[in-house]
């Protein structure tokens, strides 16, 4: 944030929500829905709404339902019912069909790109006179004078690599309200500020991640089945790494495919974007996506923690929903529904006291929370490997969780195993054919866009730590787990070291990754300039 | 009258190659065609416009007020001669952009820009969307066709042609309302790198700022322009308005060659329309291959000093 | 003085441009579309001509259907005083454009109109010079520089020999280039007053203007992909090559 001496322009609201998501919307809409005399506004820092949330995803229309009844009568434009469901167990050669498990049937439920969902979910809000600013970011709180929270300050624009103005400076402006909801998604920075300020964790777990990389492929003619949902365990991930992927057939011959690993990988070697790449060369995979091409591509972190590492999601001043407080289903892999009804129940929550103060109590009191209690130890299961963590699922998915005990979650940072404590794995990784040949290649697919003469968005705190201790210890993980390649080590005669970090700021997908996984913890993600970052197109 | 005029571009000495491709573009709409050279003192760029194979007159109007090529001057005296044409070309260079649609709109006709392929007299292809789409349009029978060509599409055809000239008065009075002050050419001794018809680039294996001096000394060598990709300007070995890609400049050179640079989507997309793109790599599986017309998979500090000795 | 400024709809420069595999055009659907961006720079600059007191007002001026408003309400943010909605579902051409611009010029008594060089979708760079023969008046084209004073406009053009200054007598047409200007951020709280400008609808048939001999896009295609080249194995050949192919 510039210290500049000039007050800024103030723009006032009732509620001031952060991120166009679907919580943030959902609060929204319901909020007008209410008290229709209520003055909202949602910032959203990319150039458009939808253009930066990427999710698989299969939602459940229920909230979707409760909040816009009748939505099917004219639904977002992808919108696929689900037909077949199946799970699947892979090795290196074969795949083997598993049961489909409770939390993943799926009938009754939609294939839709989150995206497209929320660009669909927008004009519906503005309909109902919600103020919706795309393109602009909220950088830093504004705090009151009595240290809780009073809005937001909206970044900067026009600033050079040196933090100078350039002829296009336009200072960013404060937007204060009673309330700020804060609907970043996951691993909001704001949020991440605001959790450690108002210590909102310090009764929780720690809070659990992982990595979703996605692509929207448009695939040769007949393969496509649309309402085709698959899963699938087991390889390319090794036995200790949680993870798996998903194919959902859409229509008009496109097909949405991914891959989520959790963050607690113990090696500092692995490259989550090749195991994605990987999966997709399994031969029960590869030949549908051979003779077709990517339309669209990008990543993003996903929440997993549930219900233990649930932060207290109220604050003087301001509220966490969505994943920005982090209620996504993991067992399901389901995170809208929850994102939706969320931001239905603080709406009605500020509608009814007028402040957001008692609103963790009646989330913590609601169904949301009884779906995250339910599967709680479904994913600490996980955390002695696969087969426990089968095993753990099974037990808890027929005692419906109400077995007294709950597992806990651990850091992902704090998992990985440095250099020489770790024993090399034989992936069985194959030679690659399909498309994007590399991480550079695949970024173009997510059509990000930042202007090169901003200041670089990833702050890193101590970067002493990256040539004196980070590559004998951990190998510069970095370079390998941003799905953008952000982060290389170059060759550099003019430092003692030989090398330096070299941050390719314009790559970035605003994952969260690096924030999340950084051994040391000391890269700290911003927002940059309002508008900048991924162009998500159906993602 | 299914008879073709093109419109000739000169700089008052010399006839621009854009004129002999426009020629081409016309023999392939397969029917006569003639030059017109406007300007003053031009007899010499007429004689040089009648060498052009294939054409059969050029028309020649030479007066004071045409001698600088303002639009509005030149327009109004290609308009009086049109009757006598079916189709006007003029080249895609900023001196036909600027033209060729104020004809047509005095001709009230629309335009089509930029032809990349003849199909028909009626029919042709040219690129949309920056070259990312190619359209075929078609324009309506017995309406006079008024066209520029898109002269990176087009080889210039040969001067092995005797055209017979015809030196006529001007027939429109010069237009006071917009008058020529001067022009400033591209400044610096290296052509500019947007339009230079040779470019020359580096990439991150160039190393070092210095070492990028086998760069602009190459291309001096050759008058090309100099271009990097966007890992050498992350850095620090150019300044970045050499930056040639996606997010740099998007170039068309007739000649672009690429030492050390891998090929990633990002700086392909800035050449993609470039006539012949040469890659000089150590990395026989670099993606630059993928797309080279010439490839050549060695050390970049080997191969430039030989190409240097070789040229030189 | 007033100045018309105007904005096409366009799809964003960011999208990747795909064509429909049946080749009936490109795809557009679900795509992010924005104002085209040399039409942000002719907007630009027509402020700053106003902030330095050379006019009274600057019109935005877009046709199209009604999502057109948009991109109108964007240039009415970025400083417009009024915007003009030339209301048609027809993929209009230059020619038709120029016309119904040239309506709205004699209709509003303009002093001087500045255009985008071309649009980026069509990359047709026709409309600036069509208007300015209709109307009769000076054309001034890929500007990179621009000084008003008085009744005149000095212009610098970027043509392909370098820099060329011509002088034109106003009221004329310009059409704008990439290093005219930077165009500015929009303030949040401009957006909200933005909404209370006015914003005038007129149907393309009450200017008297129809489309007339238009041309027909007919099929689709991506550009053609290159061939594979060849390799060649030092030095040597390839000066042979390129001596071969006329290119040095």
């Amino acid at each position: 944030m510039s210290e500049n001496v000039t007050e800024r322009e103030v723009m006032e609201y009732d509620v001031i929500i952060v991120g166009a998501g679907p919580a943030g919307l959902a609060c929204a809409i319901r909020l007008k829905q209410l008290k229709e005399d209520l003055m909202v506004a949602v910032i959203e820092k990319s150039a458009e709404v939808g253009a930066h949330i990427l999710s698989g995803a299969v939602i459940e229309p229920g909230p979707l339902d409760e909040l816009l009844p009748g939505w099917q009568d004219s639904p977002p434009p992808v919108c696929i019912p689900v037909k077949h469901d199946e799970l699947a167990f892979l090795t290196a050669t074969k795949r083997r069909k598993l049961p489909t498990p409770p939390q993943q049937k799926n009938h009754g439920n939609f294939i839709v790109s989150l995206g497209a969902l929320c660009g669909w979910l927008a004009p519906k809000a503005e309909d109902l006179g919600v103020d919706i600013f795309p393109g602009y970011a909220a950088a830093g709180i504004h705090f009151l004078a009595d240290g809780a929270v009073g809005g937001v300050i909206i970044g900067d624009m026009g600033v050079d690599r040196e933090g100078q103005p350039k002829d296009t400076y336009m200072q960013g402006i404060e937007i204060h309200a009673p309330t700020t909801v804060l609907a970043e998604g996951c691993r909001g920075h704001l949020s991440k500020q605001l959790i450690n300020k108002f210590k909102l964790d310090e009764n929780s777990d720690p809070q659990a991640y992982g990595i979703g990389i996605k692509e929207l492929w448009q695939v040769g003619p007949g393969k496509c089945q649309p309402g085709l949902v698959h899963h699938s365990i087991g390889w390319p991930l090794d036995t200790h790494t949680y993870g798996g992927s998903f194919i959902y057939h859409m229509d008009k011959d496109r097909v949405a495919v991914g891959f989520v690993c959790a963050l607690d990988y113990s090696d500092p070697e692995f490259s989550p974007f090749e195991a994605f790449q990987q999966f997709k060369h399994h031969p029960s995979v590869k030949p549908l996506f051979e003779g077709g091409e990517i339309l669209s591509g990008g990543a993003r972190t996903i929440i997993e923690g549930g219900a233990q590492s649930l932060p207290k999601v109220e604050m003087p001043g301001a509220l966490l929903i969505g994943d920005a407080a982090g209620l996504l289903n993991l067992p399901k892999i389901k995170g809208t529904h929850q994102a939706i009804r969320s931001g239905m129940l603080a709406a009605s929550h500020l509608a009814d006291k007028g402040t957001g103060e008692g609103f963790d109590g009646t989330l913590r009191a609601s169904p949301i929370m009884k779906e995250l209690h339910k599967v709680r130890n479904i994913r600490p299961g996980f955390n002695k490997g696969l087969w426990r963590g089968l095993i753990t699922a099974g037990i808890e998915t027929v005692t419906a969780g109400k077995l007294p005990r709950t597992l806990h979650n651990h850091a992902d940072h704090s998992a990985l195993k440095k250099l020489q404590d770790m024993k090399t794995v034989d992936r069985k990784w194959v030679k690659r054919e399909l498309a994007p040949r590399d991480r550079l290649a695949s970024v173009y697919f997510a059509a990000t866009d930042h202007d090169e003469d901003q200041l670089v968005h990833l702050q890193i705190l101590e970067p002493d730590v990256c040539i004196s201790r980070c590559g004998e210890e951990y190998g510069h993980p970095c370079t390998r787990f941003c799905p953008a390649q952000v982060y290389e080590m170059v060759e550099d005669t003019d430092t003692s070291a030989g090398q330096r970090l070299q941050i390719n700021a314009a790559n970035c997908v605003h994952c969260k990754t690096c924030d999340i996984k950084d051994p040391y913890q000391i890269i700290n993600w911003v927002t940059p300039e309002g508008g900048s970052g991924p162009n998500y197109q159906n993602l | 009258m299914s008879k073709t005029l093109i419109i000739a571009e000169h700089d008052g000495k010399d006839l621009n190659p854009s004129t002999a491709k426009c020629a081409n573009c016309a023999a392939a709409i397969s029917q006569p065609y003639d030059i017109v050279v406007l300007g003053s003192t031009i007899s010499e760029v007429a004689k040089q416009a009648a060498t052009i194979e294939g054409v059969e007159t050029v028309i020649a109007i030479d007066a004071e007020h045409l001698a600088k090529p303002l639009a509005v001057n030149h327009a109004a005296e290609v308009v009086a001669l049109a009757d006598g044409y079916s189709h006007i070309l003029g080249p895609s260079t900023t001196y036909g952009r600027d033209l060729m649609p104020r004809i047509a709109a005095l001709l009230g006709v629309n335009q089509v820009s930029d032809i990349s392929t003849v199909v028909g007299p009626h029919h042709f292809k040219r690129p949309i969307y920056a070259g990312n789409a190619i359209v075929d349009v078609q324009s309506p029978e017995g309406v006079k066709v008024v066209a520029t060509v898109r002269v990176a599409s087009w080889k210039a055809l040969a001067n092995t042609g005797s055209a017979s000239l015809e030196e006529r008065t001007a027939d429109s009075p010069a237009l006071t309302h917009t008058r020529y002050l001067d022009l400033q050419s591209g400044g610096g001794e290296r052509p500019d790198l947007q339009t230079a018809s040779r470019v020359v680039s580096g990439g991150r294996a160039m190393a070092s700022e210095e070492n990028f001096e086998l760069i602009y000394s190459l291309a001096d060598m050759i008058s090309a322009g100099a271009g990097a990709s966007r890992a050498a300007v992350d850095a620090g070995y150019c300044p970045n308005d050499m930056q040639v890609g996606q997010t740099g400049k998007i170039i068309a050179p007739d000649l672009y060659m690429a030492f050390g640079i891998s090929g990633a989507i990002q700086h392909i997309t800035g050449i993609k329309d470039a006539g012949t793109i040469v890659a000089i790599n150590k990395d026989a599986e670099a993606p630059i291959f993928e797309v080279a017309d010439i490839g050549l998979a060695a050390d970049l500090f080997d191969v430039i000093p030989e190409m240097k000795q070789l040229l030189g | 003085m007033k100045i018309l400024v105007g904005i096409k709809r366009v799809v964003d420069y960011n999208v990747r441009i795909r064509v429909r595999p049946d080749g009936s055009g490109v795809d557009t659907d679900g795509v992010k579309m924005s104002i085209n961006p040399f039409d942000e720079i002719a907007l630009e600059q027509a402020l700053r001509i106003r902030e330095a007191g050379n006019a009274e007002e600057v019109i935005v001026v877009s046709l199209g259907g009604t999502e057109c408003q948009q991109q109108l309400r964007t240039g009415l943010a970025m400083g417009a005083d009024r915007a003009i909605q030339v209301d048609t579902e027809e993929n209009l051409q230059p020619l038709t454009i120029a016309r119904a611009l040239l309506k709205v010029v004699e209709k509003e008594q303009v002093g001087l109109v500045i255009l985008g060089k071309q649009a980026i979708d069509g990359d047709n760079s026709q409309t600036g010079q069509m208007l300015a023969a209709l109307w009769d008046r000076p054309q001034a084209t890929f500007a990179s520089g621009l000084e008003l004073s008085g009744d005149s406009a000095t212009v610098t053009r970027e043509v392909d020999a370098g820099l060329e200054k011509i002088e034109v007598d106003l009221p004329a047409v310009i059409t704008v280039d990439l290093r005219l200007n930077e165009p500015r951020f929009v303030k949040l709280p401009d957006i909200m007053k933005a909404k209370r400008k006015p914003l005038e609808v007129i149907p393309l048939t009450d200017l008297g203007v129809a489309s007339e001999n238009d041309l027909l896009a007919s099929q689709y295609a991506p550009p053609p992909v290159r061939e594979k080249g060849i390799m060649v194995e030092d030095t040597a050949q390839l000066v042979a090559e390129l001596k071969t192919r006329g290119l040095v």
